[in-house]
Parts: structure tokens; sequence; C-alpha cells
């Protein structure tokens, strides 16, 4: 149940949550003739895992879009730490401590593990070209502090075993695992996974929430996911949006939104009148 | 020894020497493939631009002085001092890096997920726009470029190879132009600084990841453009070397800017993604035209040099189309 408590927190089934990070006001994206976010509002709050949930093409990618910047509302604000967010560039948006990943994995097939999940860390980097490019002192602890945090990532999510092979070389699960590495090693305030168990099989699905709920665990991150498989969303997350033909049809708990008549319906293809 | 093994010996080093410059000038197109996936015809057109600006800036020409007097009627053509080498190559850089803004800025930013075709008709466009440029900033006539690079056959090296003819009388040591040893050795100190370079610092690993992946890296914060704009300047500065050297060698014209034909066989060879493969292909490149122009020409009617490379070229795509050292392309189905 979802409960206030007299401190402006808000409890989950008895787990307390912080405050709130993003807020979606009125979201409305359309391209050309088509609405793909309808008037849509919600909230992200301090360290909960939020699922956004929806048959396909409900709009749930382009809500994530929306908040990771690659795509730029026609109306409606994005709230970010209690104040609007200008329009942005992904890169911004990446550098603000939002880090995402793709549905269609987006990693650099050509270079290692180890690599691609120091690129999570560019943004922590100096930036001068000059003391890169002479390189002694500042920059060399800087390399190597970001190469111990890209260490301790990849241990995290034990990929070890894999830290000098090409991503290319690598099976579709493992990739999906290493961009999870690469997007947790950058710090993230907010953790955006897109589908993050599309088309793995039970035993890689049980894997990867068990991460994800060690990564909120652990380093306390406010994941924001979508999800198709309804029971992993239901054990994961704390609440959940669900989308349908673009627009926002429930809101709250698991066994809240379960047990809403307009998401079943959803769910079980209702005609729509 | 016998003459021929002498003299195929003494081809075969210049002809390594020539590869270098093949292998300057490739470099500079594989950088931008690699970071953008434009294949820039311009590289060429770049060399002669920043050989021509060097050149200018060195003797104080003045920019545009034919537009200028045409318009108003005035006489000017030169400042009237002279800057030396280094500092007019630290000019022409930042010549060079402006030069790479207002290519991302004004052609390249609006042409952003566009097809290659597109992007290298742009080029195109850009090698003629810049060719023009060239020529009404600096004039067409054919320039000699002197940065103070030693020129001439070394003598140090034919005396102290002579030995090796091992009394043969006809043979006087190796003869090899010091500036093709100069070429040399600056390439290769280009090569290590690029390869350290894009490996271990911070705008280098943004740059692999712009090249590898252009959503990924926006979701990692790189900025495209600045790492584009860095790319074009290091394009331009590989060609500011690669047009010091052959303008020093044979002079600054406009034929300078076909030097990027020559690119071409270098680079089908080595890879269009591949550094090392840029240096081995124009090395082997440089050598084998040499070696068969030495061994074959005569029998043929020579001028073997024009056509060579092509040939090698062609039958490099027919049995190994990634090149030496690119990337084999496996697409999973």
């Amino acid at each position: 149940m979802l409960d206030q408590t007299e401190d402006g927190y808000i409890t989950v089934d008895g787990r307390k949550i912080g405050g709130v990070v993003m807020e979606m006001k009125n979201i409305t994206l359309r391209f050309g003739g088509v609405v793909a976010i309808k008037d849509i509002s919600f909230d992200i709050r301090e360290g909960e895992i939020r699922a956004i949930i929806g048959p396909n093409g409900a709009g749930k990618s382009s809500m994530l879009n929306v908040i990771s910047g690659f795509y730029n509302p026609q109306e409606g604000e994005v709230w970010y730490h209690g104040k609007p967010r200008p329009r942005m560039k992904p890169f911004q948006v990446a550098q603000q401590g939002i880090a995402r990943t793709f549905q269609n994995i987006a990693l650099f097939e050509g270079m290692s593990v180890l690599d691609n999940v120091m690129t999570g860390r560019l943004n922590k980097m100096d930036g001068s070209l000059w003391k890169q490019a002479i390189w002694k002192g500042a920059a060399e602890r800087e390399e190597v502090e970001n190469r111990e945090k890209a260490e301790q990532i990849i241990d995290f999510l034990e990929i070890q075993a894999i830290r000098k092979t090409p991503v290319s070389r690598l099976p579709y699960g493992l990739k999906k695992r290493v961009e999870l590495a690469r997007a947790l090693v950058a710090e993230p305030k907010l953790l955006l996974l897109d589908e993050p168990m599309a088309g793995m099989n039970v035993e890689e699905k049980e894997d990867m929430s068990r991460f994800i709920l060690d990564v909120n665990d652990e380093f306390g991150t406010t994941i924001a996911l979508i999800e198709h498989d309804m029971g992993v969303v239901m054990d994961l997350s704390d609440r959940v949006v669900v989308m349908d033909y673009g627009k926002k049809i429930g809101d709250g708990t698991p066994d809240e939104v379960r047990n809403n008549q307009e998401v079943i319906d959803a769910y079980l293809g209702v005609a729509h009148d | 020894m016998p003459d021929a093994l002498l003299f195929g010996t003494e081809v075969f080093l210049n002809g390594l020497m020539a590869g270098v410059l093949y292998a300057l000038v490739a470099l500079g197109f594989v950088l931008i493939y690699k970071a953008s996936g434009i294949f820039n015809y311009a590289q060429g057109v770049m060399a002669l631009f920043a050989a021509m600006t060097l050149h200018g800036i060195m003797v104080g020409q003045v920019p545009f002085a034919h537009l200028i007097n045409a318009t108003f009627g005035t006489h000017i053509h030169h400042f009237g001092w002279e800057i030396p080498a280094l500092l007019a190559i630290v000019l022409t850089v930042i010549v060079m890096i402006l030069l790479a803004w207002l290519v991302q800025r004004y052609v390249f930013r609006h042409l952003v997920g566009q097809e290659p075709i597109i992007l290298f008709m742009a080029t195109i466009g850009l090698a003629y726009f810049l060719e023009g440029v060239a020529d009404l900033m600096w004039g067409s006539d054919i320039k000699t470029l002197d940065v103070g690079i030693p020129q001439g056959g070394s003598f140090w090296i034919e005396e102290n190879t002579q030995w090796m003819g091992m009394g043969n009388e006809n043979f006087y040591g190796f003869f090899l132009d010091k500036l093709d040893l100069v070429a040399t050795v600056i390439a290769a100190i280009l090569v290590v600084a690029l390869v350290l370079f894009s490996q271990y610092t911070k705008q280098g690993r943004a740059m692999r990841a712009v090249a590898d992946d252009h959503q990924a890296a926006l979701s990692v914060g790189i900025r495209l453009n600045s790492i584009w704009v860095l790319v074009w300047s290091v394009a331009g500065f590989v060609a500011l070397v690669a047009g010091i050297m052959w303008g020093s060698k044979s002079g600054v014209q406009f034929s300078l800017s076909l030097i990027a034909l020559k690119a071409l066989p270098v680079l089908m060879l080595g890879g269009f993604t591949s550094i090392p493969g840029a240096i081995v292909g124009g090395l082997i490149i440089g050598v084998g035209e040499k070696l068969f122009e030495f061994a074959v020409g005569p029998l043929v009617g020579g001028a073997t040099e024009n056509w060579f490379a092509y040939v090698l070229a062609l039958i490099f795509l027919v049995f190994r189309p990634q090149g030496l050292f690119g990337e084999k392309i496996i697409e999973r189905v």
C-alpha cells in the first residue's frame, strides 16, 4: 500500500522511498500527425524502482526518450530536482547524471567490454585537452581512479571473465549486462532501462532482475524501467505507470495496478469504443 | 654483390620512403572515416590548402590580394615581412582548426544521419570549394615551400653504405633523399602519437566511441559536434604534415590535391578503419610500385607506376574487401 508519512516521505508496503527526483508534467509528444504521448504526468521518487508498462506501441519507449533527451515533447515540462528542465540534447541530460540503456542495445561493438565500461566514465573525467595530451600527474591519477570504479562495477555485475572480449563476440544476454555496466559506472542519479529483459530466457531474466534489485539496494540508485513481462514488473518495482495508446491508464503500486479494470482491459484487449 | 641486387635494394628503400608519404595522406582519410563514417574526398585539397596557407604566411603574402586589388583598385600583394617556419606552422594549424570548425558548423552538422553517399557528395563539393578558396586566397602560381627540412641525397649514408658493395666497383653506396628520411621519422612520430591519443585520453576514447555508435555515444554524455570538430582538426593537421612533405619535395601546386587519388589504393589495402593499416598499406604500395617498375617496367615499356597501385587495389577488392587490417564485416542474421 502507498502511505504518506508525516515527514513528506511515502512508503510502499512499508519500504521508505524518498522525495520526487523527476516529475513529468502534462507531456505531449507528436510525430507529425501521430500522437505518441498524450498529456501524461507522473513522478519518479528517490531510491525507488519505477516501472512503465503497457502493450506494444503504447509510447513507453517514447517516454523514456523524452526523459533522456532524445525526444523533445511539444507540450509539457520535465522537472528535475524541483526545477523545470530546459530543452536539452541527450549528452547534456547524460551530464546531469541520467544514464540509460537501449531496447536494441547500443554498445560500442568494436571495443572490449572494459573499454565500453570506461566510456561510461567520460563525464567524470577532466575535459581539458592539454592535460590529457600531457597526461602525467592529474590525468594519470584520474585514469587509475576511473579504472578502479570500472573494475568494481564489472565485478558487481559478474562479467570479469569477459573483460577483454570485444563486445561484438558476446551473446545477447551478456551484451545487455555490459550495457547496464556502462550506465552504472557513471554513478547515475537516475538510471533508465529500456526493456532490460527483452529477448532473454528465464534464467537470464532472473539474473537481470537480481542485478537490478542489487543496484537499487546497494547503490540506492533510482531506477525507471520499461518492461513487457508483467510477472517481472510486479516482483521488481515499487510503483508502476501503465500506458496504452499514448495515454496513462494506471499509476500505483503493483497490487493496485493489477486490480485496475482499465489495465486489465488493455492487456486482455477489450475493444475500444 | 651483383648490381641488380644492390640497385633493387635501393629501389626498395626508396619505395618505403615514398610509401610513407602515401600513408600520411591515407591517415587523414582513416581518421575522418572512423569517427564519422564520412569518406572525405577533400583530404587531398586540405593538404593543398594547408601547404598554400603555410607558404602564404611564411612569405607574408596578403590573402585575397587579387580580389582586394580588383575590387578597390589597389596594388597590394605582400605585407613585407617574413615569418619563421615554426611560427608559420603554428599559425597554419590554427587556420586548419578554424576550417574544421567551419566545415562542421556549416556543412556536416546539417547532414547528421544522412546516407553515406550524400555525405560523400558534400565532401566533393567541399573539395572544389576549398580549391577555389585556396586559389582566391593565395594565387594559382607554383610555389616552392622551404620550411628548413634538409633536401637532396645524404652523402653520409652513401659513404657509410659503400662497403656493402663488397668490392663491386659500380656501387657508390645507397642514395636516399634526406627529405624522405625526415618524412619517415615524422610520420612514425605522428602515428605513435595518434595511437596513444586515441587509446589513452578522454578525447581519444570519446572519438572511438563516436566512431562506433552515435546513439550510444550521446547516452554516455559525449558531445558529437565537438568530437567531430576535433576529428576534422586532427585530419587537418595530418593534411598539413602531408602538404609540407609533398610541397617541399615537388613544390606547392594544384596537382597536390591529386595525391588523394594515390591514397585510395592505400586505403583498399589497409582498410578504411585502421591506422596501422594505412601505414602498412602505404608502404606496400610505395615499395610495390617501385619494385614492379624496376623489375617488370622495362619489359612492358615502363610507366607502370601509374597503374600498379590501382591494379593491386582491385585484386584486394576481389579477394579481401575489408583490406589487410579493416574490421571484418559480420552481420548477425
